[in-house]
């Protein structure tokens, strides 16, 4: 159960966004600039809302009558950015293992092997970043958000900077790992057909505020972003 | 004339052993300052800053009388280190280390800055997602992406040290085989009768120490560049 009600104001522009989901996978949908990004930072705790708490399961990772803010590097929320931002100097290895280092668990290959199969990653893992094309890059940053054994998975437009052809190639895994791996997301993105492949929930944002809430009836009809 | 005499030895050792001490010293304190100065805002920022970069623009025996007064036997400070811990500053070895260590700290500082500030705060946010405290993201992710930036203010600085001259003679004097370094023991040489040559010697084996100094940094960053972005 993911409950988030805040505020934020970022220049001129005002984020006032409420929503509760119990959702396997919650989509974030709205148009580039609606306050998607700023609102996932917010509950990855990268950014401090004004006001207004953020609760995960009963437990409050902000609340700014309290002054309570958790750093991101305690909630063990997984964030998996558009960008991928693998480690350019650790071999994919090493990015996949990074989180379970930090986080001081114990080493797990059952787990390892499970996800590196779930996300057909297991032929990569001696490259660097650098020799790696856009799709098994975002791959591996699903890879290895997952195996820092998050609670919550943030997706943010992990499909953005992917051609059409490498969207098709990734969507599967996407469906995969909602079915399979157990770990409620997040999913932020503005193509409803991408939506309706995933969200379970739908939030629907418009400059900053919540305008719709439900299930796939809830997102335009038209196939073209708005 | 390169029979390099036992005089001229002690000076070159000296020269590399002030050098390395002052850099080496220097090194961690550059780091820190360097991640202050790139990722840190804080009240009297612009005040630190100033101060680093001090030793650039003033006169060095500006700066070595100010550490004479300061670190001097009778100096505020260095009165206190002598009674109370025994190092002294004056007339050592040590002061001449600490005179280059502060000299060539604007020089050190100042490429480490660079590269952090160069590295991805992108990256160093999602370490944190993965759970990393931010000691952690600096060793883990800041520090060895700025690598090649660490080393070339470690060469540079190590650079303006073995060449250091007047904040040490000022500070320090101009003792053989204490505070007589390369620079110390030429400018002597030149004054003395007949000393050309010997200059002349001293000369060459600094041109030696800075080239292989700049060889050294262009292998470790070639290298570092390797280690990262290296496929």
């Amino acid at each position: 159960m993911l409950r988030v009600d805040v505020s934020k104001q970022l220049g001129e522009f005002a984020i006032e966004a409420s929503f509760a989901s119990e959702g396997r996978v919650t989509g974030l949908f709205g148009a580039s600039g609606s306050g998607k990004t700023s609102l996932v930072s917010m509950i990855a705790g990268l950014l401090r809302p004004d006001r207004g708490t953020i609760a995960i399961d009963g437990e409050i990772l902000d609340d700014t009558a309290a002054n309570v803010h958790v750093p991101s590097h305690r909630r063990r929320i997984g964030y998996v950015f558009q960008d991928a931002r693998l480690f350019p100097h650790l071999d994919v290895r090493r990015n996949l293992d990074y989180g379970r280092r930090m986080n001081g668990l114990a080493d797990d290959p059952a787990q390892r092997a499970r996800v590196t199969d779930l996300l057909d990653i297991a032929r990569l893992l001696d490259r660097r970043p650098g020799r790696l094309s856009g799709g098994e890059r975002q791959r591996v940053a699903l890879g290895r958000a997952l195996l820092a054994r998050p609670r919550l998975l943030l997706l943010d437009e992990p499909l953005g900077s992917l051609d059409e052809a490498r969207k098709e190639e990734i969507l599967p895994y996407l469906v995969r790992l909602r079915d399979e791996a157990g770990v409620p997301m997040v999913y932020v993105c503005h193509d409803p057909g991408e939506m309706r492949q995933l969200a379970t929930h739908i939030v629907m944002l418009k400059r900053g505020h919540v305008t719709a809430f439900g299930g796939a009836e809830v997102l335009p009809a038209a196939v073209s972003p708005a | 004339m390169f029979d390099i005499s036992p005089t001229e030895w002690t000076a070159i050792a000296l020269s590399l052993r002030v050098a390395s001490v002052a850099t080496l010293v220097a090194t961690p304190l550059g780091i820190a300052v360097a991640w202050l100065l790139a990722r840190r805002d804080f009240w009297g920022k612009s005040v630190v800053d100033a101060l680093i970069y001090l030793p650039l623009v003033l006169p060095p025996v500006v700066t070595g009388y100010l550490l004479l007064l300061t670190f001097g036997r009778r100096g505020l400070v260095g009165a206190w280190l002598a009674d109370h811990l025994g190092i002294v500053f004056a007339f050592r070895w040590t002061g001449a280390a600490l005179a280059c260590g502060v000299m060539s700290f604007p020089l050190l500082v100042r490429p480490m800055r660079l590269s952090i500030e160069a590295v991805d705060r992108g990256l160093e946010q999602a370490a944190g997602t993965l759970g990393a405290a931010p000691w952690r993201v600096f060793l883990t992710i800041t520090l060895p992406l700025a690598l090649p930036g660490v080393l070339a203010g470690m060469v540079l600085g190590f650079a303006k040290a073995i060449g250091e001259f007047g904040a040490t003679i000022t500070f320090v004097s101009n003792i053989p085989g204490e505070t007589q370094t390369i620079s110390a023991a030429i400018y002597s040489l030149i004054q003395t009768p007949d000393g050309d040559a010997a200059a002349l010697r001293m000369v060459v084996v600094s041109i030696l120490i800075a080239m292989a100094a700049l060889v050294a940094s262009e292998w470790f960053a070639r290298r570092a560049n390797a280690r990262l972005h290296g496929n």
